[in-house]
């Protein structure tokens, strides 16, 4: 499904803020996999994820999704395989345009943008229902402007235009990072009946361990720019907080750097 | 102050605003949709004018004159985009140099010389329009109509081309990048062609122009980025309290434009000299463009709160 073999990244090369980031990462995701992914602060988490998305290119190496090749096509091309969702709520959504205008975008991701009628009175319909379904009271706002939502309403947003239009691959950087502990279960609850009921092949990035354990089929741990722990199926069911800070310390001979996901 | 006669004057005012509002509605698209300052437009506006003058004094039909000077004016706005998107260069400078390449190319449009006027053509035989501001032979006011038509068809061409899927498309460009290339826009096409309209609808402006004023010059453009922002500025306070979809703000823009040369007019009439017109325009743009920040700056609730227990 996602085939990402022996990419290197280095940032700023040749200068002397120099930051090798990548040098032959590899990691496939099978159909339907649900990886989280955890790591310490500059492990390449949200690197690896803008790589996949083709927000700047690789130095070296190939990323395949359902395989095609991808390495060389720009961010909005890739976008026709992937949705996204990232850690800034602002981000996701156009927050000048209203709701229903940015659901009619999103439906058109991949797709040849013509001159038909963005907004047709027909999909107003679909449109709520999908919107009731997250129960958070916006399906009779669709003339409402993005800006006008908290931050967890544009993330539960932000998740619904990723994925309305089936991607071949879903990437949450830290999509629960900046909402507060409630909202946050909120959007990994949307989050995880979407990829479930979709059957989507996905990868999360997240700072809190627990979360990590809790969703998906399977998690992997980074640090420096490598997978140092790939677990999945049943091994992953009986982890806790204390066999991931262990397997970190083991594998990096470092105490697990990232005062977020200690605290939490 | 002679009442009847500063009336007299309000016809052609309505009309010169007319034209600079449907050029500030050009304006709008870059500034507003597509959030970048274009400064193309100096140069484009004289180039819809130049194309415009030259085409018709050498006995083309009007109406071609002016597309063809719409379709100059949209290359304008491609070249600038083109710098813009394939050379990395910030839009604010792509467009100073697209306005430098225009001073030759208007230059060269209009046989080498700096002016070109258009008095042996007349006003319902070959132009459109009038550049008679007199109230006493109804002139003006067939102008006025056909002004007014133009913008009309302008403001509703564009309420439909924004509309669309693509015209989504080149919305959300100006408002998040970011979303935009996630959602797989090619933001580089919806920035280019977003800056083609613009000047597009600013040449046309243009076209209209050198009918009002008789003839077209290689200046005629200076300060048309300062007048169509004033346009703006006016417009939005005009509907700043209710939340307007784009269609009424540009028709807000429009009214932006005429209520400026109002004032101008008014301000000429009173016995302004005109060669303080330019100062004063970029100082009340100056004004308002900078009021939502002093207002932010210094007036807000939580400043006076530092202040008061300071």
């Amino acid at each position: 499904m996602l085939e990402i073999s022996n990419i290197s990244k280095t940032f700023n090369a040749g200068t002397a803020n120099e930051k090798v980031v990548f040098d032959g990462l590899s990691l496939t995701l099978n159909e339907g996999d649900f990886v989280t992914v955890i790591g310490g602060n500059g492990a390449g988490k949200s690197t690896m994820l803008n790589l996949v998305a083709g927000v700047y290119p690789v130095d070296g190496g190939h990323i395949k999704i359902d395989g095609h090749d991808v390495t060389k096509l720009p961010e909005h091309k890739r976008a026709k395989y992937i949705g996204r969702v990232f850690q800034d709520p602002r981000m996701g959504t156009a927050t000048d345009m209203w709701l229903e205008d940015n659901l009619a975008i999103a439906e058109c991701r991949g797709t040849r943008r013509g001159l038909g009628w963005s907004l047709k009175p027909s999909n107003r319909a679909r449109y709520r229902e999908m919107l009731r379904e997250l129960d958070l009271g916006l399906e009779n706002r669709l003339s409402t402007k993005m800006g006008q939502f908290s931050g967890g309403q544009r993330q539960a947003v932000t998740l619904l235009m990723a994925t309305m239009r089936k991607p071949h691959l879903l990437l949450l950087d830290e999509h629960t990072a900046a909402l507060d502990p409630k909202t946050a279960a909120k959007v990994l609850e949307i989050t995880d009946r979407i990829v479930t009921e979709n059957k989507l092949t996905t990868l999360m990035v997240t700072h809190n361990m627990k979360d990590a354990i809790t969703h998906g089929n399977r998690l992997i741990m980074m640090n420096a720019g490598k997978i140092i722990l790939d677990i999945s199926g049943e091994e992953k069911k009986n982890l806790t907080v204390e066999m991931l800070l262990d397997a970190f310390s083991k594998a990096s001979g470092a105490e697990f750097a990232n005062d977020r996901a200690l605290l939490s | 102050m002679d009442i009847m006669a500063w009336l007299g004057t309000l016809p052609g005012a309505a009309a010169q605003g007319l034209v600079w509002g449907l050029m500030a509605i050009g304006v709008y698209i870059t500034y507003r949709i597509l959030d970048v300052a274009d400064l193309t437009v100096d140069g484009s506006i004289a180039t819809g004018a130049a194309v415009c003058a030259v085409l018709v004094t050498n006995g083309v039909n009007i109406w071609i004159a002016m597309l063809c000077a719409l379709l100059a004016g949209a290359l304008t706005g491609t070249v600038t985009g083109l710098i813009h998107v394939f050379f990395g260069i910030p839009a604010i400078l792509s467009g100073i140099l697209t306005q430098l390449m225009l001073w030759s190319a208007n230059l060269i449009i209009l046989g080498g010389k700096a002016n070109l006027g258009l008095p042996r053509l007349k006003f319902g035989d070959k132009l459109l329009i009038s550049s008679d501001v007199a109230v006493s032979n109804g002139k003006i006011f067939i102008t006025l109509g056909i002004l007014a038509a133009f913008a009309a068809v302008v403001i509703l061409g564009l309420y439909l081309f924004l509309g669309t899927k693509f015209g989504a498309a080149v919305r959300a460009t100006g408002n998040n990048l970011n979303m935009s290339r996630a959602q797989g826009i090619n933001t580089n096409f919806t920035k280019i062609v977003g800056l083609a309209i613009s000047n597009g609808v600013v040449a046309l402006a243009g076209s209209l122009l050198v009918q009002q004023q008789g003839g077209a010059s290689v200046d005629m453009g200076r300060g048309a980025i300062v007048y169509g922002l004033a346009a703006i500025v006016i417009g939005e306070a005009l509907c700043a309290r209710f939340n307007t979809p784009y269609v009424v703000k540009q028709i807000c823009v429009l009214c932006g434009g005429i209520i400026y040369w109002f004032v101008y007019q008014t301000v000429i009439f009173l016995g302004l000299p005109t060669e303080y017109f330019k100062m004063l325009s970029a100082l009340v743009v100056a004004l308002f463009l900078g009021l939502p920040y002093v207002r932010k700056q210094y007036f807000s609730k939580a400043k006076k709160e530092v202040k008061k227990n300071a």
